[in-house]
C-alpha cells in the first residue's frame, strides 16, 4: 500500500506526546507512524512548516437521511459553490450541506481526516453507511439516536434494566453505530402525539407518562458506562436554544454523577434569562461545572455569522426556528424512534440573539481550563459550516482580530456576556488539542489525534503563517493512512476512508421481546432491520468493555 | 445476526427453496414481507405469499430467458467487448446523457452517477417524468413528512389526493395507512377517517369515508380554499361553482384536519401531472405545513417505481441535486427543463445515451424517441424493450430483488436490503456499470496524460480506487 516516508525539519505539535513545536522527524510506513524508515523513504522537507495529526471532528452532520433531505431542500445554497472534479477526484457541490464527495474532499483540504456524523435514526443507518462509502478520504463513524426510542422507554418505565442494557447493545450492533446519541430525550412523543408540544423540564412527567427526561438520561449513562463504550452517551440536552436552559444543562451533567458523558454543542445550552425573552450568557456557570468535572467532555457548537442549515432530531426546536425564519421547513418523523427538523438559516451580526450565541461560544472556549475536554465544533451545519473552522481558530488565537470582529456585532449583546474582558489567546498546541488530540481522546480513538509510534499516519502540514485563518485553511500536505492525498495544495490521489463502529455483547434472548414489538409497530420486517456487514466496506471495530 | 436460513423443502417432488422476508420492488410500497417459493431447478418463483396481484405477476414473470448477455448492433458479443464499446462511445461523445435508474439498486445508481461525472455528461432519472414537480415543490416550501410506520401507528385522518392506490399501490391501504392496527390506532380502520379526493371515481373510492370529486384541473383551487379555511378566512359559496365542491364539505374537511391528532395527506400523479403541476404539490405541502400550527400533520407523495426514491437519494447525495443534473463544466449543475431527459433529447443536444432499467423508447414523446434513434444508445435491461431494440450496445442484466441483492429506498426514504430468490446467468447492473466506469476512467486519464512515455504507468497508479 503506502510507501514509507520521512518528514523532516518541521515543527511538530503533538500534545499527547508532549511535543510542543520542537523540530522532529516523523517517519511513516504502511500507513502508521514508526520509529525509523530506510534511506529509500520519500523525504518531505517541512522547513518553516507546522506538523500536526489529522483533525478529528467529534460532532457534525454530513451524511444520511436528514442531510440528504437538506440537500434536496436547498439547491440554491449550493448553486454558487460548485466543487469541480480533478483527474483523480469526483465533483460535487458545497454550501452548508455539501454533497458526499465535496464533504470528504473539503474536510481533507482543511487537514481533517476523521469526522463523526452525530445523529442517525436507527432505521437510517443503512442509508448513512451508503453515503459514507461515497464520502472520500476521511474516516468516519456515527452516533445512533436512541433517546426517543419507544421500546427502550417502555423498558425504563417498567424498570427492566437488564433487558434495557441488552436492547441498547442490540441496537448499537444492528446499526453499526459508534455510540448512542440522545436528543431532547422524551420530547418526541409530545411532538408527534400531542399536537406538536414539547417537554420543558428535565423532571417533567406528562399526565399519561411516568417517564421524565432525567430518567432516560440516567438509564443511558449507566448502561453505556457499564458496557464501556469508547465514547460515552453523546447528549443534546432538552431545551436547546431556550432562554434559561443552562439550568437544564447543569442538571443533565449532574445526572451523570461521576460517570462519563459528552454534552454536544454546549453553546446552544448555556443561556440564562426567562423563557420567551432575550437570553443572557451563562457561559461562566457552564464552564465552571465542566472545568470541575473531569468525567464531562463537550463540544462547543460555535455559531459563525453567515449561512447555516438547521438540521436536528430536535423537531420541536426546528419548528420554533421556523417561526423566526418564516421560510421553508422540513419535518420528518421516524416511526418509534425519532423526529427531525430542517430549515435554512442565517446568523446575522446585527441581531442580539445571534451575537450573543457567537459570544457565548467564544467565552466557553476562553473560560475552559482543560482544552482536552472542550472540542472545537460548529455543530456543522447548524452553527455554520465546518469550512469556518479556520476562522474560528483565528478568533481563538488572535485577540486583536477578535476585537476587530467585536466591533461589527450587536453591542447590546456584548454587554450581557464576558467576552470583551477575555484576553486569552490559544496557542498552537492548544489548537492541536481542541481539533485533534482532545476529540480523539474523548472518542477513545487511540490511533488518532497524535503522532506517536503506532498512530495512524494521518498528518497535516501547514505553512507557518501569522494569519491563522489562512494557515489553517490551506495545508500544504495532507497525508491520510500514509498516502499523500494533497501535496502543494493539489489532490494527488483519492481514497475511501473507513468506518469506525463498536460491537458490545448482548444476549440474543432480547430478540424475543423485540420481534413482537417490531411486528406490531414497525413497517419493515424485523429480520430486514439490522444492517449487514456488506455496508461497512472498510471498517474497524473499537473495543468496548463487553466486546 | 438475525439472518434466517432459507430452508430447502421438497414439495411435490420439486426442489423448492423458501425465501422469507424478501422484498417486492414492483411499486413504491416496497413490501418486504414476501415469502417466495422458488423452484430451484426451473429457476422461477412459483408462489409469492403476501404479494398483491401486481407483485405476484412481477415475481411470476421473471424467469431466465435464453438470450445473449451483450449485443452490439443486434449481434452477440462478449461482455468485455460490449464494455469496451460502451466506454469508448461515452468517452467520445460531447453531450452524453444517462437516464432511467428507477428500477435498479442504489449500488448500481451510484456507479451510473460516477460514470456521468467522469464523462462530464448529463444525468437524469424517471423522477423527471413522474414526481419531478413534487421535488420542485419540496424545494419551494419544504415538507412535513413521516415514515409509513408512523402513519400506521398514529394517523387518525388519512387523505388520498389524486391517486388510485387500490390499483397502483395495492397494499398501501392494508399494510400502511388504512386498515393496519398501530400503537395509537389499536382498532385499525375504525380509528381512522379516510378521505379520497379525486376527479374520477376509481377503485380506491370503496375505502373512503368521505369522497370529494373536484372538477378536473381544479385541485389547486380546492387546496388553496382549504388553506384559507384552516386559517379561519371566510369563503363565499361561489367556491362550489369554481371547484365543484360545496363549501360545507370543504369547511367540514378543514375542521377535521385541524381537530385530528395526526393527519396525513398522500398525493399521487393525478395531482402532480395535471394542470398546475408543481403549484399543486406546493399547495398541498403548504397546507400540511400550515396544519402543524394546530396539530401534527404530514404529507407524502405516493411514488411509483420500485427504487425511484433511491435514485433521487443517490443523485442528491453525490451531486447535491435530485435529478436533471449536468456535469459538462466539470461540476454538477441543476436545471430541470434544460437537463431533464425529454428536453436533452427533444432539443437534439444529446449525442450518446446510457439508459439503465428504463424504456424511454416506448414512453417518451415522439420527438425525443426520434432523436434517440439517431444517436448511439447503450442499454442495461432485464428484458427486451423498444429501447434495447434501438440500442448500439445492449446488456442483458439480472433482476434486482429476484436474482441479486442490493439496496432499495421505499417512498418514505426507508432503505431495505434485497434478498434474492435464485441466481441468474446474467450479471447485475452494478457489475456492468462498475466495469464501464473503470474503463471510462482509464480512458479519460490516458487522454489527460497522452503522449508521455510514462503515460500508461501513471494511469495505472492513478486509477481511482473508489
Ligand atoms: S403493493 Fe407494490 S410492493 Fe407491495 S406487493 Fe404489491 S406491487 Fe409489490
Ligand atoms: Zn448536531
Amino acid at each position: 500500500m503506502s510507501a514509507s516516508m520521512r518528514i523532516v525539519n518541521g515543527q511538530v505539535y503533538d500534545p499527547k506526546n508532549n511535543i510542543d513545536g520542537e523540530v522532529k522527524e516523523i517517519c511513516v510506513e504502511d500507513g502508521k507512524i514508526v520509529d525509523s524508515v530506510s534511506d529509500e523513504a520519500t523525504i518531505i522537507d517541512a522547513k518553516g512548516m507546522v506538523i500536526m495529526a489529522g483533525g478529528v471532528d467529534i460532532h457534525c452532520h454530513i451524511a444520511g437521511p436528514k442531510v440528504n433531505l437538506a440537500r434536496k431542500l436547498t439547491p440554491e445554497a449550493r448553486r454558487h459553490d460548485p466543487h469541480p472534479s480533478t483527474p483523480f477526484t469526483r465533483s460535487g457541490s458545497g454550501g452548508t450541506t455539501p454533497s458526499t464527495f465535496a464533504a470528504g474532499y473539503r474536510y481533507a483540504t482543511l487537514g481533517y481526516t476523521t469526522a463523526m456524523e452525530a445523529a442517525v435514526s436507527p432505521i437510517g443507518a443503512r442509508h448513512v453507511l451508503e453515503e459514507f462509502e461515497d464520502t472520500p478520504i476521511i474516516d468516519k463513524g456515527f452516533y445512533v439516536l436512541l433517546g426517543n426510542n419507544i421500546f427502550l422507554h417502555n423498558l425504563i418505565r417498567e424498570k427492566r434494566i437488564e433487558e434495557f442494557d441488552q436492547a441498547v447493545a442490540w441496537w448499537v450492533n444492528a446499526t453499526k453505530a459508534y455510540t448512542v446519541k440522545l436528543v431532547n430525550p422524551g420530547g418526541d412523543e409530545p411532538w408527534k402525539g400531542k399536537r406538536n408540544s414539547n417537554v420543558s423540564n428535565i423532571d417533567e412527567k406528562s399526565d399519561d407518562d411516568t417517564l421524565s427526561p432525567r430518567q432516560i438520561i440516567e438509564a443511558f449513562i449507566k448502561t453505556v458506562n457499564k458496557q464501556g463504550y469508547p465514547h460515552p452517551p453523546h447528549i443534546h440536552c432538552n431545551n436547546l436554544g431556550h432562554s434559561g436552559n443552562y439550568i437544564t444543562t447543569l442538571e443533565t451533567m449532574k445526572t451523570a454523577g461521576d460517570l462519563r458523558a459528552h454534552i454536544a454543542h454546549i453553546q446552544f445550552h448555556s443561556y440564562g434569562g426567562e423563557v420567551g425573552k432575550n437570553p443572557i450568557s451563562k457561559a461562566a456557570e457552564i464552564a465552571e461545572y465542566v472545568n470541575n468535572h473531569p468525567n464531562i467532555t463537550c463540544d462547543v457548537g460555535q455559531v459563525m455569522f453567515g449561512d447555516s442549515t438547521i438540521m436536528t432530531a430536535d423537531a420541536p426546536l426546528a419548528y420554533v426556528l421556523k417561526g423566526h425564519s418564516k421560510g421553508k421547513w422540513v419535518n420528518a418523523d421516524t416511526e418509534c424512534e425519532s423526529g427531525c427538523g430542517i430549515l435554512p438559516f442565517a446568523y446575522q451580526e446585527h441581531i442580539y440573539v445571534h451575537t450573543l450565541q457567537w459570544a457565548i461560544g467564544l467565552e466557553l472556549f476562553l473560560l475552559s481550563e482543560d482544552p482536552w475536554r472542550i472540542v472545537l465544533s460548529t455543530d456543522h451545519p447548524n452553527g455554520g459550516s465546518f469550512m469556518a473552522y479556520p476562522k474560528l481558530i483565528k478568533l481563538l488565537m488572535d485577540e486583536k482580530f477578535r476585537r476587530e470582529e467585536m466591533k461589527r456585532v450587536n453591542q447590546k449583546a456584548l454587554l450581557n456576556c464576558s467576552l470583551p474582558e477575555l484576553k486569552r489567546e490559544y496557542t498552537l498546541s492548544e489548537i492541536a488539542i481542541i481539533t485533534r488530540a482532545g476529540p480523539a481522546r474523548a472518542l477513545g480513538l487511540e490511533t488518532k489525534g497524535h503522532l506517536g509510534v503506532g498512530a495512524d499516519a494521518d498528518i497535516t502540514i501547514y505553512d507557518l503563517m501569522d494569519d491563522k485563518e489562512l494557515m489553517f485553511s490551506t495545508p500544504r500536505y495532507v497525508i491520510k493512512s500514509g498516502n499523500t492525498m494533497i501535496a502543494n495544495h493539489e489532490f494527488k490521489t483519492d481514497s475511501k476512508g473507513k468506518v469506525y463502529h463498536i460491537t458490545p455483547d448482548y444476549d440474543n434472548k432480547i430478540e424475543e421481546s423485540l420481534k413482537p414489538f417490531f411486528e406490531d409497530y414497525y413497517s419493515i420486517e424485523f429480520s430486514n432491520y439490522p444492517v449487514d456487514d456488506r455496508y461497512l466496506h472498510q471498517h474497524e471495530i473499537i473495543k468496548t468493555k463487553t466486546s | 445476526m438475525i439472518e434466517k436460513t432459507n430452508k430447502k423443502v421438497v414439495e411435490e417432488n420439486k426442489n423448492i427453496k423458501i425465501v422469507h422476508d424478501a422484498t417486492c420492488t414492483f411499486c413504491g410500497c416496497v413490501c418486504d414481507d414476501m415469502e417466495l417459493h422458488v423452484d430451484v431447478d426451473e429457476k422461477r418463483i412459483i408462489k409469492s405469499k403476501n404479494a398483491c396481484v401486481l407483485g405476484r405477476a412481477w415475481f411470476a414473470e421473471h424467469t431466465i430467458e435464453n438470450a445473449p448477455a451483450a449485443m452490439i448492433d443486434g449481434k452477440e458479443v462478449t461482455i468485455e467487448e460490449a464494455i469496451e464499446e460502451a466506454a469508448q462511445t461515452l468517452v467520445n461523445a460531447k453531450f452524453p446523457i444517462t437516464y432511467g435508474l428507477s428500477d435498479t439498486t442504489s449500488e448500481a445508481q451510484r456507479q451510473a452517477v460516477a460514470i456521468t461525472d467522469y464523462i462530464k455528461g448529463n444525468i437524469d432519472t424517471t423522477t423527471s417524468v413522474c414526481h419531478g414537480p413534487s421535488g420542485l415543490a419540496f424545494q419551494g416550501v419544504g415538507e412535513s413528512t413521516s415514515t409509513l410506520g408512523e402513519v400506521k401507528n398514529r394517523a387518525d385522518l388519512v387523505i388520498y389526493w389524486g391517486g388510485n392506490p387500490a390499483e397502483s399501490h395495492p397494499r398501501h391501504f392494508g399494510r400502511y395507512a388504512v386498515t393496519p392496527k398501530g400503537m395509537f390506532t389499536p382498532n385499525g380502520k375504525k380509528d381512522r377517517t379516510v378521505v379520497l379526493v379525486d376527479v374520477r371515481k376509481t377503485k380506491s373510492a370503496g375505502v373512503a369515508d368521505i369522497l370529494i370529486t373536484p372538477k378536473p384541473g381544479k385541485d389547486f383551487e380546492v387546496l388553496w380554499a382549504l388553506r384559507a379555511l384552516v386559517k379561519g378566512v371566510k369563503l363565499s359559496s361561489d367556491i362550489e361553482k369554481e371547484t365543484g365542491v360545496p363549501l360545507e364539505i370543504l369547511t367540514d374537511l378543514a375542521k377535521r384536519m385541524k381537530e385530528c391528532r395526526f393527519g396525513v395527506l398522500f398525493f399521487g400523479m393525478g395531482l402532480t401531472m395535471t394542470r398546475g403541476r408543481h403549484f399543486n404539490s406546493g399547495a398541498l405541502l403548504a397546507l400540511a405545513t400550515d396544519l402543524n400550527e394546530y396539530t401534527h400533520f404530514v404529507a407524502k407523495p405516493v411514488r411509483g417505481h420500485g427504487n425511484v426514491t433511491g435514485a433521487d437519494n443517490v443523485v442528491a447525495w453525490q451531486t447535491g441535486y435530485p435529478f436533471g443534473v449536468n456535469f459538462s463544466r466539470g461540476y454538477p449543475r441543476f436545471n430541470p427543463g434544460e437537463f431533464t431527459t425529454v428536453d436533452t433529447l427533444s432539443n437534439g443536444d444529446a449525442d450518446a445515451a446510457l439508459i439503465v432499467a428504463s424504456d424511454p423508447g416506448s414512453n417518451f414523446p415522439k420527438k425525443a424517441i426520434e432523436h434517440l434513434k439517431n444517436i448511439p444508445v447503450i442499454t442495461l435491461d432485464t428484458k427486451t424493450t423498444d429501447t434495447t431494440k434501438l440500442s448500439h450496445v445492449a446488456f442483458k442484466t439480472s433482476t434486482y430483488g429476484i436474482n441479486t441483492s442490493g439496496t432499495v429506498y421505499r417512498m418514505d426514504d426507508v432503505s431495505i436490503t434485497l434478498r434474492p430468490a435464485f441466481e441468474s446467468p446474467f450479471p447485475d447492473d452494478e457489475k456492468i456499470l462498475k466495469s464501464i466506469k473503470k474503463r471510462v476512467h482509464e480512458l479519460i486519464l490516458k487522454n489527460s496524460h497522452s503522449g508521455g512515455a510514462s503515460g500508461e504507468a501513471k494511469v495505472a497508479a492513478a486509477v481511482n480506487p473508489l
